[in-house]
């Protein structure tokens, strides 16, 4: 245990120390996977911990992308209407754009908005007994129909542009290093403290009613718990991480697009975490950080065969290593009665949609 | 004396199959009624209905004046009606200990549950259950490693820890070596000194050694009731087991 803490301790240190011997081109990097980092917690949460998999989380990192990034459109335009917006004939201000003027709303919708959509679908999912599968499909329904309304709107969402062309964040320049280091360190604090907040919650009662749910929802219920209850709860906590991260990421990428919420990055954000190790947070972190790094050498040398390795990648670990990177480094001896456990009893606990 | 539990002419359709055909069942404080009869006769769709996982079409459940019949699965527990599934369903990826803190009487909305801490008196309350089902020295590992008959007891014991005033046991002791029957059966009886207990058993000998009351059911019908001596000589019960079970009449 202490030893555990000792390594997520250094771990961050080293993160913060990332500005003393990173370039600037790789800080951005690597501020932009910690961004990732982030939604991954979010998605072990829900996946790993309580069984639910959601192939929709481009969704809510998009929607939380999108409102920090009408803010900081409306502070690039310095009053006069969006770029964009003029190009497509709007004479004024759409009156939800006018809410986005003011920062604090800004960001608290950044949270709470994708929050607010996950707790409505949950509801109408989890009360109603959707799971499994079905539940995946719908999250995958959501990302359609909010990509699709995104590109129709163009006029006011930008289309498949999406928004870019910021310059300043309360009024300091988004070109200078020295905010992006501050943009950087604060991406830090945000995924240090959504860490410890999920750590927290899977070593308490409400996490053992998580593992509950995984193991079987249906016996929750008979010791008197409503399970829907805890799933639209931990559902939406999640979709608010990648509300968070989405936030985050436009500060540090300057740019946010339909394109980068959509299916496919949807997908690959629950392969991060399957290559992390579904049922560990702190590898779901790694998972992330290694899997776009991967990315951005791949796709730097050989961009067309990326998404065709990643493939090949996830289902090498799904059949030879289901518990990811965290499965390889957790203690032999361990990893050992696990198996046998696994080999005896492989039922529902550990398939992939339960 | 009025009954804890009664059901009321329950009815159960299967997509045109009646599963129970108008069933009457009363249970009474402190008592332990056994449910016996044929493969298929309706006895674990019964505890279904009870506790809420199958709906009746027609019929009342009534619990100490209650009306639980349109209650669901989680509100029928708060009520006090615990219920043992046929398979031992414990949670395999929870410790022992973790699967009865979970089955503590508490309080289980959303953020009672995210303050809950374990208190002094729940441990010591989890720790006595542990002693009770000579769990004590597996608390730590994960249930899934238990055997069979250890997951039957934890289960027992999650359910008892829930402080039901009624516990519906469906074929608790199927699986289990001679010895581990016996001591069921005792813990059983233990446990009715609280509650009323309503089991479906299979086993002759067992219910023989442990039942006050005896109901049979057949084709989703009561056929009698009484004590197992009156049981047995009922003419009916006799016919219906006959060339299955010799061992009843
Ligand atoms: N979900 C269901 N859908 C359709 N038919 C069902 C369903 N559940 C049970 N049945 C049928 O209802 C009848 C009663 O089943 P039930 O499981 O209650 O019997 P039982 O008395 O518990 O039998 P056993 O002693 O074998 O456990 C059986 O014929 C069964 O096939
Ligand atoms: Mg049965």
């Amino acid at each position: 245990m202490r030893k555990k803490q000792m390594i997520y301790l250094l771990f961050f240190l080293i993160l913060l120390l990332a500005p003393f011997y990173l370039t600037e081109f790789r800080l951005a990097l690597l501020g932009k996977f910690l961004c990732y980092a982030i939604i991954a917690v979010g998605i072990c949460l829900i996946w790993g911990y309580t069984g639910i998999l959601s192939l929709g989380h481009g969704v809510y990192f998009g929607i939380g992308a999108y409102c920090m990034a009408m803010y900081l459109k409306l502070e690039a335009s310095k009053g006069a209407l969006p770029d964009f917006m003029e190009w497509n004939g709007v004479q004024e201000l759409p009156w939800f754009w006018k809410l986005f003027f003011n920062p604090f709303f800004s960001i608290m919708a950044a949270i709470f908005v994708p929050a607010m959509l996950a707790a409505v679908l949950g509801m109408l999912t989890f009360k109603n007994r959707i799971k499994g599968v079905y539940f995946s499909l719908l999250s995958q329904a959501v990302v359609v129909v909010v990509v699709t309304l995104l590109i129709a709107k163009q006029d006011f969402t930008g289309g498949t542009n999406g928004l870019t062309n910021f310059s300043t964040v309360f009024g300091f320049s988004l070109s200078s290093p020295m905010v992006q280091i501050v943009l950087y360190a604060i991406t830090v604090f945000a995924l240090f403290a959504i860490f410890m907040l999920s750590v927290w919650i899977t070593k308490s009662r409400l996490g053992h009613v998580l593992i509950a749910i995984r193991d079987g929802e249906n016996r929750l219920r008979f010791l008197g718990f409503d399970p829907a209850v805890f799933k639209v709860f931990i559902y939406s906590l999640s979709a608010s991480f990648a509300g968070i991260a989405g936030a985050l990421f436009v500060l540090q990428v300057g740019l946010i697009s339909p394109s980068m919420m959509d299916i496919i990055p949807s997908i690959e954000m629950v392969l991060w975490v399957a290559i992390g190790g579904r049922h560990s947070l702190f590898g779901a972190i790694i998972g992330a950080i290694l899997t776009n790094g991967a990315k951005s050498f791949f796709s730097e040398t050989y961009p067309d065969v990326w998404l065709f390795c990643l493939g090949i990648l996830f289902i090498l670990i799904v059949v030879f290593f289901p518990k990811g990177i965290a499965g390889l480094f957790e203690a032999f001896p361990k990893r050992f009665t696990k198996f046998f456990e696994k080999g005896v009893k492989k039922g529902e606990s550990d398939s992939v949609v339960s | 004396m009025n009954p804890i539990l009664s059901c009321h002419d329950i009815i159960v359709d299967f997509d045109g199959f009646k599963a129970l055909q108008g069933v009457n069942l009363d249970v009474h404080h402190g008592e332990i009624r056994f449910l016996i009869g044929p493969n298929g006769a309706g006895k674990t769709t019964l505890l279904d209905v009870i506790c809420g996982k199958t709906k009746a079409a027609d019929g009342k459940v009534m619990f100490q004046g209650v009306d639980l019949t349109k209650r669901r699965e989680h509100e029928i527990v708060r009520h006090g009606i615990a219920r043992k599934f046929q398979n031992p369903s414990v949670f395999t990826e929870l410790t022992v200990f973790e699967n009865m803190e979970l089955s503590i009487k508490q309080n289980r909305n959303l953020f009672s549950v995210m303050k809950a801490k374990l208190t002094a008196e729940e441990k010591d309350e989890i720790t006595v259950m542990l002693e009770r089902t000579d769990l004590l020295d597996r608390a730590y590992d994960p249930a899934g490693l238990l055997s069979h008959g250890q997951k039957q007891w934890l289960e027992i014991g999650m359910q008892l820890l829930q402080k039901p005033e009624v516990l519906l046991l469906d074929e608790p002791i199927a699986g289990m070596t001679g010895a581990e029957r016996e001591k069921t059966g005792l813990f059983i009886q233990e446990i009715a000194e609280k509650c009323a207990v309503l089991i479906v058993e299979h086993d002759m000998d067992f219910v023989r050694n442990f039942a006050e009351q005896v109901t049979v059911m057949h084709e989703g019908k009561i056929l009698c009731e009484g004590s197992m001596e009156e049981v047995q000589q009922n003419e009916l019960v006799a016919e219906v087991y006959l060339g299955r079970e010799a061992k009843v009449c």
